[in-house]
């Protein structure tokens, strides 16, 4: 292996690999067989973090960065001024191999540049994996990129080698698409995400019949939208991920702040600060949506089309729903323990169980660690005292953000501002 | 009373059962080791039989379930100060109680077990994480680590699914004894390791190796997006004192 050559392939493939935000490597199931290499039937691991506080649980490369598109959001686009290189298919077998058996990776996430064609791009990527498993009898994570446009053909082998397949659809509106990638169409996309949602219904109701069926693309489809790139509402954003979710069975959406990597008039210009804040809102409302039982009509509709900056969704939904509240914790059912702001589903799960033994108090409570700060205001226990008093939606929320540290209460007071006249709040 | 033991999990089991034995209460259960000594309390010092933990065990079993018994396992090997008379509260509650204990998280003792069993947990996964082997020149990928919690038992079965085509080696430096894989099953071993052994040199390991290290440190440094620097959060993730045995921290 020649050391210096990789050294200097890896850091610009690794570079223009990092603005994917995917670092998923669970929901596999693929164990280790024939006392080969790998093993991804457990949990995800991150087996470090960059310094910006991402996680670092597979080898995130391009296998090339030269690129036949021009797409404006793009740092790999044609247009721009970067050094290229590419990788050779053994070279990231063997990069993936070395990493992974000394620990550092659970295994490879493998998106390209398009060269030449789609299909001659999606061709080299199954190569990969299929050397991996096949040659080497590897059995960590493998998540590869549809390329957009491919054959069906060559989707149906990715997912037989892959763990995970993800289509990224980058820009929430189809207009936003035109303006900043206008030689892609959005049915290009839309191919290989669908032809793998119908292989991985197909190959599911097979297995239940022959056991021996192969897995295929085990851990699902994801897919990422950049933020802050064009002029999209949250709802815009949401309304999107709801669809992919329902539609196409994602896995996972992502949801990618605009990083300015060009001086293209279209895009905030470069030095603009990331939109970090409204990117944990989305997050926030995507966990909402999937695991917390909310419908997206109810966190953004036509009144509400963005997220609230100084509260997160679920508090802001409570606000706009005080009729609902308080919540007796000692009876309520599951999906509206659920609903209290500031309660994670784990304190709902501790919730449930600790109260089949007794009736529970505040002091009880705050002993299973339970955060009371934003609860106490939807709530009552086992305790005479609770925090009625009929305090209003806005003496609620001020009273919580006294209380309450975050490292975004600079953005949100430089932005309160320009919100206000979206601020759902100002009904009450 | 105060009942002493080898720090054993076993140990740990027979002096359960001796306390029992006693009618004692409110036992004082310590390891031989931290003990220093008290001139008020009377003394027994248990001796560690295969039968006795046995049969508290199985006790255990059937009345908290795998579940519970796991937790008690976990939470044993926290070394924490006292945890052996918070557990022996756990057993008493679960061996007196009717139902299925393990959630009743308003119990003091099922609290503290739970909330230790968390922190095991945690240090448990980060050494699925944090381990980072480097090939020795007789080919074993070998690690060193000092984890907060005697995890290392807990490990064993993660490592050995996942690497079973290759003998690796995963050291405690703190506690003085590693578990090894060589390529059929997982023992314990203990090593007179040099002090050198924390450094990469070619002493020990191979030149090739030397280059994969620091492979993954460029790697590591090129996937930062520096617009989005959060050392905060990066240092809550990766904790300070890991930072020795991570390649990608200290070349």
């Amino acid at each position: 292996m020649d050391f210096d050559r990789i050294k200097e392939k890896l850091n610009i493939l690794a570079d223009a690999a990092k603005y994917d935000v995917s670092c998923s490597s669970s929901g596999s199931k693929r164990q280790n067989k024939k006392k080969g290499l790998g093993d991804s039937s457990g949990m995800g691991i991150c087996h470090s973090y960059t310094e910006d506080g991402r996680c670092v649980s597979l080898l995130k490369i391009l296998l090339t960065n030269h690129c036949i598109f021009d797409c404006a959001y793009c740092v790999t686009r044609k247009s721009n001024d970067i050094q290229r290189a590419a990788f050779k298919v053994q070279e990231v077998v063997d990069l993936t191999i070395n990493f992974y058996r000394r620990n550092y990776i659970e295994g490879l996430f493998l998106s390209s540049g398009i060269f030449k064609s789609p299909d001659a791009t999606m061709e080299r990527l199954v190569q990969v994996a299929k050397k991996l498993r096949l040659e080497e009898n590897f059995n960590g994570y493998i998540h590869l990129k549809s390329i957009p446009g491919a054959s069906d053909e060559l989707m149906h082998e990715a997912g037989l080698y892959a763990d995970r397949l993800s289509v990224n659809i980058e820009i929430p509106t189809r207009e936003g698409l035109k303006l900043l990638a206008p030689d892609k169409d959005r049915k290009d996309f839309l191919q290989p995400m669908n032809k793998i949602k119908n292989e991985i219904i197909k190959y599911k109701s097979e297995r239940k019949i022959i056991k021996s069926t192969p897995k295929f693309a085990p851990a699902g489809q994801s897919t990422q939208m950049i933020v802050g790139a064009t002029n999209e509402t949250d709802a815009q954003v949401m309304y999107t991920a709801a669809y992919f979710y329902k539609k196409y069975q994602m896995k996972r959406v992502y949801y990618s702040g605009y990083i300015p990597v060009s001086y293209d008039a279209r895009l905030p210009s470069i030095g603009t600060d990331v939109p970090l804040l409204r990117e944990n809102r989305l997050y926030q409302a995507d966990w909402l949506m999937r695991f917390y039982g909310f419908s997206i009509e109810e966190l953004l509709n036509k009144d509400h089309p963005n997220l609230d900056s100084d509260v997160d969704p679920k508090l802001s939904w409570a606000l706009r729903n005080l009729h609902l509240f308080p919540v007796d914790v000692n009876k309520a059912e599951k999906q509206m323990l659920a609903r209290i702001p500031g309660l994670g589903m784990k304190s709902v799960y501790k919730i449930l169980g600790a109260r089949k033994y007794r009736n529970l108090n505040w002091e009880h409570l705050k002993k299973i660690g339970v955060a009371l700060n934003r609860a106490k205001y939807f709530m009552v226990c086992n305790s005479a005292e609770w925090q009625k008093k009929d305090l209003s939606a806005m003496n609620i929320k001020s009273l919580i953000l006294q209380n309450s540290n975050s490292k975004f209460r600079n953005t949100y007071n430089s932005q309160l501002n320009l919100f206000e006249k979206q601020d759902g709040l100002i009904q009450y | 009373m105060i009942f002493i033991y080898d720090a054993s999990f076993e140990g740990f089991l027979s002096a359960v059962f001796t306390a029992y034995e006693y009618k004692c209460e409110q036992p004082i259960i310590v390891k031989k080791e931290k003990f220093i000594g008290n001139f008020f309390e009377e003394i027994e010092e248990v001796i560690t039989s295969e039968e006795k933990s046995n049969r508290v065990w199985k006790k255990i079993k059937a009345k908290a379930g795998s579940r519970g018994s796991q937790q008690i396992y976990w939470a044993f090997l926290s070394e924490l100060d006292e945890i052996e008379n918070t557990l022996f509260q756990y057993i008493q509650h679960a061996l007196a109680s009717s139902k299925d204990i393990t959630k009743d998280y308003a119990h003091p003792a099922v609290l503290k077990v739970a909330q230790t069993v968390k922190q095991v947990g945690r240090e448990k996964h980060r050494m699925d994480a944090f381990v980072r082997f480097r090939k020795t020149k007789d080919a074993i990928y070998f690690a060193t680590v000092e984890p907060d919690f005697n995890v290392l038992p807990l490990n064993a079965k993660h490592f050995k699914n996942r690497y079973s085509d290759q003998k690796w080696c995963i050291y405690d430096l703190k506690r003085n004894y590693g578990i090894f894989y060589d390529l059929e099953k997982v023992e314990v071993i203990q090593l007179e390791l040099p002090a050198s052994i924390l450094d990469t040199s070619t002493n020990f390991f191979t030149t090739e190796e030397i280059q994969f290290q620091h492979l993954w440190k460029n790697y590591f440094d090129s996937t930062n997006i520096k617009s989005r620097k959060n050392t905060k959060l990066h240092q809550q993730h990766v904790p300070k004192r890991y930072w020795k045995y991570l390649s990608e921290k200290y070349l």
